[in-house]
């Protein structure tokens, strides 16, 4: 907790102006968000709180692109499938420690990412998605077909591998300091990089691209860096989350997850800091504590992506930072 | 604090809360068995098992009556995603109380199910799933496999088949797991009983509805069986199909893994004469008829019970009557109690009498089935003929498998 406690002591001391790229009121927003981070397992079940922030790691690294770039991809299932796949299948075959398993999902999202992206950013708008779409569909066939990843039965009794290769990672509290641990990592990370030299480039990519060439930028170039980024990421949070639940299965890989981060991001806010994390929490609620109510499930979902389509456009945070006219 | 008569709200506050802490106490000076049905609800095995399974584990509870614990049925949605479904049953297991989960379609989700019930101590009885898995190199002491399984409905309609004189197959099979493994096991039935597989055609999975050119190749291969190893939608898409060409006709239809709620979905005029098999339909006997009767106002539509359904009913009346014989706080041990479940004889309306094998198998026997034509049907869901029957030892899957619970 020293961390957020001298973040907002720096803000008091240098505000309004930004620090480490935050608001006086990110940061606020921030001490806010680590404290729910540290404090909520002791309310809520700790398991669904690991899925809300494997699901946050994803929808952040997704917003990354579309908020920043500019760029729709439909294709986000096949580096969170394939990390998940990679880093279950490590861990239970060559008994890897957590660390490095859930690093070769990273590295083999961003390996998909590398393909994925030469290829697609070639073209925009709706040929962008509509590529990245069709190749992670080849994925999701070559996970239905490939023996490794036991079709559909998907990969099962995957053990919670040693943090280090000595750390017991059996107890749930264990693996969710390890989950908050990487998505506080990322969180920052992805905030970091939008505010570096680099993200001023690729915020210029996604306001007038024709002008960013102008400049001298090779957007292609920045565009890819952004991409490999984003399914680096969203590998990772597949590979924690496989490790979470023991399993890796063909939901991951499949296309409605493509749709269920775009829908994430979408109703915690485009282009927000917060406002991904915040969908995945609402989006991750609703599957977890709607299932009592059978076939409502999807129904209530249906029900509340349409009035938040046509009540508040900007998404939950979008929607509060622009009614109290501040950057969450 | 003046004024010390308290408030009407304060006082309507504190009767409520007396009152629910009156009823705590009532119910807690009984103990609870809390029995969870996670399943799919909503989705594409909604009428396999779904909400017609609730119906049945309560008709259980009911049956059952009162001993000296209550029961508590807990229902969930698993949306076929395996994530949600293990989120569901640990966070039951941890915080709620749950003893037993059943229902369990979706053999991925099941999978991962049994295993956190295996990791908690719980009892996992899985009534709608295909996988024999459960019951092979993933067996463990905390699940049972009831109903049926997909070597089940393989083999029995390809031996029986085979017998009564349908010696030329041509399969027709869905390329993923589950169609292979089908696909798989029914050849090599054909084959053992002096048939032949004359030819076999993989289609892509999923998204194939068209499936004419797959047919027509049976066709000319003159087999005299084709068989179906598809499930669901795709099965009645190819039915359908089947029946514009006239295959029915020619041919023999073979449904690898058919359930009664398909062929209420085609109607008999499309399937009459396929073959299929089940280890219940509820025109079998008397027995299964006065469940049927029993359960029927409380299903969905007042359809009878599939297999799997059935299947539901009868796992959790042999849970509750070993929970009741061992007492409770001795069942509260998930392993103990699914090791009494498989020593104990059951017997219910649903299957009659029947055993537990050691790798947690129910040992059933399949019934091989031939849907009525509409002339033949004497009413609502009467649409089955039965054809022939498979032992329950030759209609289970080989014991060991790569199982750690059966001694070599």
């Amino acid at each position: 907790m020293t961390s957020s406690a001298s973040t907002t002591l720096a803000v008091a001391r240098s505000s309004p102006a930004t620090v480490f790229g935050y608001t006086p009121v990110q940061a606020i927003a921030l001490a806010v968000m680590v404290a729910l981070v540290a404090f909520t397992p002791s309310v809520l079940y700790p398991v669904f709180l690991m899925k809300v922030l494997c699901f946050a790691m994803f929808a952040c690294a997704f917003n990354l692109l579309i908020g920043y770039v500019g760029l729709l991809s439909f294709g986000h299932a096949a580096f969170f499938g394939m990390g998940s796949y990679v880093t279950a299948w490590t861990a239970k075959n060559w008994g890897l420690s957590a660390e490095l398993a859930i690093l070769l999902g990273g590295v083999t999202g961003a390996g998909i990412g590398v393909v994925f992206g030469w290829l697609a950013i070639r073209r925009l708008g709706i040929y962008f998605a509509m590529i990245t779409l069709a190749l992670a569909q080849m994925v999701y066939f070559v996970c239905l077909e490939a023996p490794f990843t036991g079709g559909e039965d998907g990969i099962q009794q995957v053990p919670r591998a040693k943090l280090l290769g000595f750390i017991s990672m059996q107890s749930d509290m264990a693996m969710y300091w390890l989950v908050a641990g990487l998505f506080l990592f990322f969180f920052l990370l992805i905030h970091r990089i939008v505010h570096s030299p680099f993200g001023q480039v690729l915020k210029a990519v996604r306001e007038n691209e024709p002008r960013a060439t102008s400049l001298g930028y090779r957007t292609n170039d920045y565009k890819l860096i952004a991409f490999i980024i984003s399914s680096f990421i969203a590998g990772i949070a597949g590979g924690t989350k496989a490790l979470v639940f023991g399993i890796a299965t063909l939901t991951d890989v499949h296309f409605s997850m493509s749709g269920e981060v775009v829908l994430m991001v979408l109703l915690g806010g485009l282009g927000t800091v917060f406002g991904p994390v915040v969908g995945a929490l609402v989006v991750t609620a609703m599957e977890n504590y709607l299932a009592q109510f059978g076939a409502w499930v999807t129904v209530t979902q249906g029900a509340i992506f349409v009035v938040c389509v046509l009540a508040f456009r900007r998404g939950i945070i979008g929607e509060i930072g622009a009614r109290l006219k501040l950057a969450l | 604090m003046s004024n010390m008569k308290p408030s009407r709200r304060q006082v309507l506050g504190g009767a409520l809360l007396a009152t629910g802490l009156a009823g705590r106490a009532a119910r807690g000076a009984r103990p609870v068995v809390r029995i969870g049905v996670l399943g799919d609800q909503s989705g594409p095995y909604r009428e396999i098992a779904g909400p017609g399974a609730v119906a049945c584990v309560r008709q259980a509870v009911a049956e059952f009556g009162s001993r000296d614990f209550d029961i508590e049925i807990l229902v969930a949605d698993h949306q076929n995603k395996p994530d949600v479904g293990v989120g569901i049953a640990r966070q039951w297991f941890d915080r709620d109380g749950v003893d037993m989960v059943t229902d369990l379609t979706n053999s991925a989700v099941a999978l991962a199910v049994a295993q956190v019930a295996h990791a908690k101590n719980k009892v996992a009885v899985a009534a709608a799933t295909g996988t024999t898995e459960i019951t092979g190199r993933q067996c463990s002491a905390n699940a049972l496999h009831w109903s049926y399984d997909v070597y089940m409905l393989a083999r029995s309609t390809a031996l029986q088949v085979v017998k009564s004189g349908g010696r030329n197959w041509y399969f027709v099979a869905a390329d993923y797991v589950f169609g292979r493994q089908l696909q798989g096991e029914s050849a090599a039935t054909v084959a053992a009983n002096g048939g032949k597989v004359l030819g076999t055609s993989f289609y892509p999975f999923p998204g194939t509805t068209e499936f004419s050119s797959f047919l027509l190749a049976a066709q000319s291969s003159g087999a005299d069986v084709i068989g179906l190893a598809n499930a669901g939608a795709d099965l009645v898409n190819s039915l359908k199909q089947a029946h514009e060409f006239g295959l029915s006709r020619r041919m023999h239809l073979a449904s690898l893994s058919g359930f009664i709620c398909d062929v209420n979905a085609v109607g008999l005029e499309v399937a009459q004469g396929l073959n299929l098999t089940a280890s219940f339909y509820w025109d079998l006997n008397e027995r299964t008829r006065a469940m049927t009767t029993r359960v029927r106002p409380t299903m969905p539509n007042h359809a009878p019970p599939t297999m799997a359904q059935a299947g539901t009913y009868s796992g959790t009346l042999h849970y509750l009557k070993t929970v009741a014989a061992m007492g409770l706080p001795a069942a509260r041990d998930g392993a103990a109690t699914v090791e009494r479940m498989k020593a104990t004889p059951c017997d219910d309306d649903a299957f009659g009498s029947f055993r537990l094998r050691a790798d947690g198998r129910v040992l059933v026997p399949a019934y091989l089935f031939r849907v009525k034509s509409p002339a033949e049907s004497q009413g609502p869901w009467d649409y089955y003929t039965k054809l022939a029957t498979t032992p329950a030892d030759e209609a289970a899957p080989p014991l060991g498998r790569g199982c750690v619970l059966v001694k070599e």
